[in-house]
């Protein structure tokens, strides 16, 4: 069977990027990525993106930033799964390659948040979960995830405080990242004194709206080694797995589990051939601090209920067993929608290169794993890397 | 969810949201709202099913930051309610102090208004839930 390797990976910095549309961070990203390989032409596009007909009125993703990429007439096409259309894409592009179809890959993943205004980007958010029976209902996203974290605490006994060291984790590792929106620590004080937008979750809680693009370059080792990239540069793009759940969170069977990430993840490790202790650290998606607490038991990493609880004990710190959110995650890094499942890949590439800034580098890490999810846990996917 | 002039996107719901009709498969498996395929056990054999429209709160939050559109009621206590037969729904609870609600509260429907859109658009009611009223009977 072929393997895929990523040799090239970039992005712009999260945040508020008032001066730029979303066609200029997504072609800048992506041009990142292809100098990053030493490459000026692809075989074909995949574009990770969630809502961009909603918060720039623009649709028609892969001619859009193909066109002013250059690319030339090459297939581009949109990849959306909400939250997860990044990771999605990463793994639409990996197929393609895979399947000997298309040889050199580009991925991008992109969302443009900010020119809309906060109260509609909150409803276009909520266009990922069930329209005619939650949105309807006055549901936003952070308000379905406050009703499992209301159920997580009193299930398991947990504080505010205990969840709130998800986020101080976080920012504790963005603010070691240049490409960060939120490049300070704070402390579990910073999260109680914040204000409740959906009780019991509060705003540090959860992640920002913003603007972001990242990229990354698929291709065979075959074919890398012909482009002259060198060695040191590929990741193995070794597992991947994705599955959906009830699109309605009032239609799951258990509150408290991510059985998507949990299908997912046991497709990924199959494929790679790892379990989870095999792996060096993981970005999970933290778009809310219970989130990254339910992530971590549907991976393998804690039993069911003790997620929180590695927070508690420090595990997730870099220097702990099990590193998360090493740039930053979700919470500090940033979370433009469509385009987080690619800034965890580049940013699991940058790991497994040894290429993370100082201070955030996992040591001697050679497996990875991100986990994007899109909706209420609705869909999701999970990808394992491998230093080659 | 768009500009108001969509009746029939609101008008094709109006048994499920004004009273509470869902669906029952073959093997007895109750799901609300009613779908062409049971989920439990893939049956394409559903017919509707009257729920009561009493039930018990699961988990709640009190939404401060709505989707625009949904301002009106804000901020609005929305929960997670099991019905006595067995089915979650999400809806918001009325007629309550935020502070009273607690889990396992006994809850039951009420039709109330949900959103209003410009002068010239329609009115959407739906499914609410207030605490129980009266006594439940034995």
């Amino acid at each position: 069977m072929r393997k895929a390797v990523i040799i090239g990976a970039g992005m712009v910095p999260v945040g508020e990027h008032w001066k730029l549309s979303l066609r200029d961070i997504a072609v800048e990203a992506l041009l990142n990525a292809m100098d990053d390989a030493g490459i000026d032409r692809v075989d074909s596009l995949y574009v990770g993106n969630m809502a961009s007909g909603s918060f720039v009125e623009q649709e028609n993703l892969g001619a859009l930033i193909a066109d002013w990429a250059g690319l030339g007439h090459i297939p581009a096409v949109k990849v959306e799964a909400a939250c997860a259309s990044g990771g999605a894409a990463v793994q639409e592009g990996a197929k393609a390659v895979l399947s000997g179809l298309e040889d050199v890959v580009a991925v991008v993943g992109v969302e443009k948040m900010t020119d809309a205004w906060p109260s509609d980007a909150t409803r276009y958010l909520a266009y990922a979960a069930d329209a005619d029976w939650e949105l309807f209902h006055g549901a936003s996203f952070v308000a379905l995830n406050a009703l499992i974290m209301r159920l997580y605490m009193k299930e398991y006994g947990y504080t505010e405080e205990d969840l709130a060291l998800f986020a101080v984790n976080a920012h504790a590792n963005g603010a070691k990242n240049p490409y960060a929106m939120f490049k300070r620590s704070i402390t579990v004080e910073t999260v109680m004194k914040s204000p409740y937008v959906a009780d019991p979750l509060k705003l540090f809680d959860a992640s920002p709206v913003c603007d972001g693009s990242a990229a990354v370059i698929i291709t065979t080792p075959e074919k890398a080694k012909e482009l002259g990239v060198p060695k040191e540069k590929w990741v193995e793009i070794a597992g991947m797995g994705r599955s959906i759940d009830t699109i309605n969170l009032a239609n799951r069977e258990d509150f408290l589990t991510l059985k998507a990430a949990k299908v997912a993840a046991e497709r990924a490790y199959k494929m790679a051939g790892v379990e989870a202790k095999d792996i060096d650290f993981f970005e999970v998606h933290d778009a809310f601090t219970v989130m990254a607490a339910l992530s971590l038991e549907a991976l393998g990493v804690a039993e069911k209920g003790k997620g929180a609880m590695l927070a508690r004990e420090g595990q997730i710190a870099i220097d702990g067993d099990y590193p998360i959110q090493t740039m930053g995650g979700l919470k500090s890094r940033g979370h433009p929608v469509g385009a987080t499942g690619v800034y965890q890949t580049v940013e699991a590439v940058l790991q497994l290169r040894g290429e993370a800034p100082e201070g955030i580098q996992v040591p001697d890490a050679e497996v990875g794993l991100t986990q994007n999810i899109g909706g209420t846990g609705s869909n999701i996917t999970v990808n394992v890397f491998r230093r080659v | 969810m768009g500009k108001p002039m969509q009746v029939a996107r609101h008008w094709r719901h109006f048994r499920e949201k004004y009273a509470l009709v869902g669906g029952k498969c073959e093997n007895g498996h109750l799901m609300f709202p009613k779908r062409e395929v049971c989920p439990v056990c893939g049956s394409r054999n559903v017919e509707e099913y009257q729920f009561s429209g009493r039930g018990k709160v699961v988990s709640w939050t009190i939404v401060r930051n709505p989707p625009s559109g949904l301002e009106y009621y804000r901020p609005y206590p929305l929960a997670l309610v099991q019905l006595e037969e067995g089915p979650v729904v999400l809806a918001q609870l009325t007629d309550v102090d935020p502070e009273e609600i607690d889990f396992g509260m006994e809850v039951e429907m009420v039709t109330r208004k949900v959103r209003e859109f410009d002068e010239d658009g329609i009115i959407l009611y739906s499914y609410k839930f207030r605490p129980v009223l009266k006594p439940q009977k034995e």
